[in-house]
């Protein structure tokens, strides 16, 4: 059992938790992965590691509600215990280019902060492009600021920092002619498929963060399967990061929707569930 | 006076019809009577021929001899001796190609029904709640074991017996490996591999899960951790695709991860939090008992399954009683073709397959007849899911992370006769070594590793 040490609420949905795990503390890198499963019943679920303390061994990840087990997952306080807790999982992000700007959409933005800090810390200039979609979903602000040369926040909405899509900062900053090594992007799979559209007309290597679905995450299934230059590739040995250039992000796409209607009646059951209990 | 019958005793079993409604195990087992009667057509040969056809040495005629007496708990010692996991082996086990191919009663008749003994001796056992055995006095040595598949757990009830400090490190949530995510429930119940785990802990074997060796820690970390030797019973649990168009379509499913949902996940529970699709037809490609494994999982998901394989049914690499209990369970069959693309609907999901078919061939090195697709036999296979069970390979996770460990080319672990990898200390077993094979072939090679390891601790300790 993994003991939940830290639960800090970012935003409505959006939930900071950090977990006792030592093993999986004890090498992670930005980059890379936990499994986990909230109960004996639970299903297994991947989530990305947002910081780790190797010397306390303890792991950081951050969620949004989405479906059923993000929602169990909520419901539990400090003190409680996780089933499981597998990692580190997947390669780590490979830290190099000088001038990188590293791109950060929604939750996706938990992703992107330790791989904007690995290159901050490796001495690297950084800036960073975090969207959201308006200003009450904003996360990480002051812990992006500090490990980046230049912060642009952006709200679909304009209801903070500038208005408009995380794309437009980025063409802006090119267009103004700043020398750009390499852009990470992670977040939505729309969002990582149009900033791959941008860069490849400027030439731009381009680095993506996938989100497939994952059974065990250890190389056993290919459930997490996706073609990069044609060749298959499974996510959770071969990456989770890849060349957003070769990535055919309309089959990744269409592969994340395989369980939505089973997905969405769980939400719902586990929310009813929920409420009913809240009521008794 | 043996029983010179020349059948087997039947066992009985769930009527098809009624079996593909559930998960229950398929087959009930013999009642003591039935034991009694089948142990006694056992001719108590002295050269014991069906021992040498079992890779742990079962004392198979004495075991038998106690099953004819009603002695049970006696022939569970006898097995206890050689064997860590009988409830499975029992089940498991291809017996008409091991002790039961070596049997004199098969020369003339059917053999002595070795493997239903030596199962309904283990459960009767685990029904009247057996005291499980005593640890051991330690040693004082401390050893590892990376994979909790039947190596390892073979190998860790070995070297636990033997007064070793064992720690198994798992990757996933259970242990069991293959036992507990790839065989299903209907063959192989989970509640019995789980126990038989059980017996190992009561022994003193610790069992760390959720510790992915490669990724968590390493091999060499093991090392300056104080671990003396290490068994690497990683496996081949990377399924193989055919590279063909389509096969990232929704739908498509390599027999890993159906099997894995289903088992491992109990995806089929109507309750259960991971979902698994619920097809109406299903292609399963390939021939093995892996596939007969996944056909027989989609059916009790409720749909019409086919099996499409190259070769003919002469050439199907699945065991016989696999292959006829999908076949009573109304499985199809679709010899001599081969997929050759999938065709999506609008949706991306699978709408057809289509195949091509095939004939036979000159036999190739390995001996069997070569399938030769005939051109322009294509032709549609409607389908709304398809299954590919075309073999696995050896995760190259362990020897990606892993200094001086050498591989073939197809990336199984090089061994010497004593089970001990290119690196000192560092030995390795079952399908990490062979590339997919069988369950009792995996608990042979981490008995004949867990014997190596124990020589070469001594020899050290001898040598200090």
């Amino acid at each position: 059992m993994f003991k939940i040490l830290r639960k800090e609420v970012l935003n409505p949905t959006v939930i900071s938790i950090t977990v006792d795990a030592p093993n999986a503390a004890r090498r992670a890198q930005a980059g890379q992965f936990i499994i986990l499963r909230v109960d004996e019943d639970g299903e297994r679920v991947p989530f990305t590691i947002a910081d780790a303390d190797p010397e306390k061994g303890t792991v950081t990840i951050i969620y949004q509600v989405v479906g059923a087990t993000t929602r169990k997952l909520m419901e539990l306080e400090e003190g409680d215990q996780l089933a499981d807790f597998a990692g580190p999982l997947g390669k780590p992000s490979e830290i190099d280019g000088e001038n990188v700007v590293v791109i950060g959409g929604g939750v996706g933005c938990a992703i992107a902060l330790p791989t904007a800090k690995a290159f901050h810390e490796a001495g690297k200039h950084v800036d960073t492009i975090v969207g959201f979609r308006n200003k009450d979903l904003v996360i990480l602000e002051d812990k992006f600021r500090n490990v980046s040369d230049h912060y642009y926040l952006m709200s679909d909405d304009g209801s903070v920092g500038e208005k408009g899509l995380v794309t437009a900062k980025l063409e802006e900053l090119i267009k103004s002619g700043q020398k750009i090594d390499k852009v990470i992007a992670i977040g939505p799979l729309i969002m990582m498929k149009f900033v791959c559209q941008l860069t490849k007309q400027y030439d731009i290597p381009t680095i993506v963060s996938m989100n497939p679905i994952m059974i065990d995450g250890t190389g056993m299934c290919g459930g997490c399967r996706l073609m990069v230059d044609g060749k298959m590739q499974f996510a959770c040995v071969d990456g989770p990061d890849f060349d957003g250039h070769k990535v055919d992000f309309d089959a990744a796409m269409s592969r994340n929707r395989q369980y939505f209607e089973k997905e969405r009646h769980d939400y719902e059951e586990t929310c009813n569930l929920l409420n009913q209990k809240e009521a008794a | 006076m043996p029983n010179m019958r020349m059948d087997k005793n039947p066992m009985p079993a769930q009527a098809p019809e009624v079996r593909i409604t559930n998960v229950e195990e398929v087959t009930l087992g013999y009642t003591p009577e039935m034991a009694i009667d089948e142990a006694k057509r056992c001719l108590g040969c002295k050269h014991k021929p069906c021992m040498n056809g079992c890779p742990v040495n079962i004392h198979i005629p004495d075991f038998v001899a106690r099953v004819a007496e009603g002695d049970f708990e006696g022939a569970y010692e006898i097995i206890s001796l050689t064997s860590s996991l009988p409830a499975i082996c029992g089940r498991v086990c291809p017996q008409e190609t091991q002790c039961e191919e070596r049997c004199v009663r098969g020369i003339k008749g059917e053999p002595v029904a070795i493997g239903r003994l030596e199962r309904f001796v283990a459960d009767y056992m685990r029904e009247k709640g057996a005291a499980a055995g005593i640890a051991p006095e330690r040693n004082g040595h401390k050893v590892a074991v990376v994979g909790a598949g039947p190596a390892g757990l073979t190998a860790a009830g070995d070297l636990a017996k033997l007064g070793y400090e064992v720690t198994v490190f798992e990757a996933l949530h259970t242990p069991g490996g293959v036992l507990m995510y790839g065989i299903p429930e209907f063959r192989l119940p989970k509640a019995i591999v789980q126990h038989e785990i059980q017996k190992l802990r009561d022994l003193g074997v610790e069992i760390v899960t959720d510790y992915v060796v490669g990724r968590s820690g390493t091999i060499d970390e093991l090392v300056e951790d104080g671990y003396e030797a290490i068994f690497v019973g990683s496996g081949a649990g990377l399924p193989n695709f055919m590279n063909m168009p389509g096969e990232g379509l929704k739908g498509v499913y390599s027999a890993n991860e159906f099997l894995t949902r289903f088992n491992l996940m109990k995806a089929y529970k109507e309750d259960a939090a991971t979902p698994i699709q619920h097809p109406t037809k299903t292609v399963v490609v390939g021939g093995g008992n892996v596939a007969m494994d996944a056909a027989r999982c989609a059916r009790r998901l409720g749909s019409e399954v086919h099996i499409v394989y190259r070769r003919s049914l002469e050439e199907l690499p699945a065991r016989k009683e696999e292959v006829e209990h999908a076949m009573e369970e109304g499985i199809i069959f679709d010899l001599l073709n081969n997929p050759v693309k999938v065709h999506a609907d609008e949706n991306g999901s699978v709408k057809a397959v289509e195949c091509i078919q095939m004939e036979l061939g000159e036999p190739d090195e390995s001996g069997r007849r070569r399938p030769i697709a005939k051109e322009g036999s294509n032709f549609m296979m409607d389908a709304d899911c398809m299954i590919m069970a075309i073999g696995t390979s050896p995760n190259p996770l362990i020897r990606q992370t892993t200094e001086g460990l050498e591989t073939n080319r197809k990336g199984c672990l090089l061994v010497n006769d004593d089970e001990m990898t290119t690196r000192d200390g560092v030995f390795a077993g079952g399908d990490a070594v062979t590339g997919a094979a069988t369950v009792i072939s995996a608990m042979g090679a981490g008995k004949k590793a867990a014997a190596a390891m124990d020589q070469y601790i001594q020899k050290k300790v001898k040598a200090a």
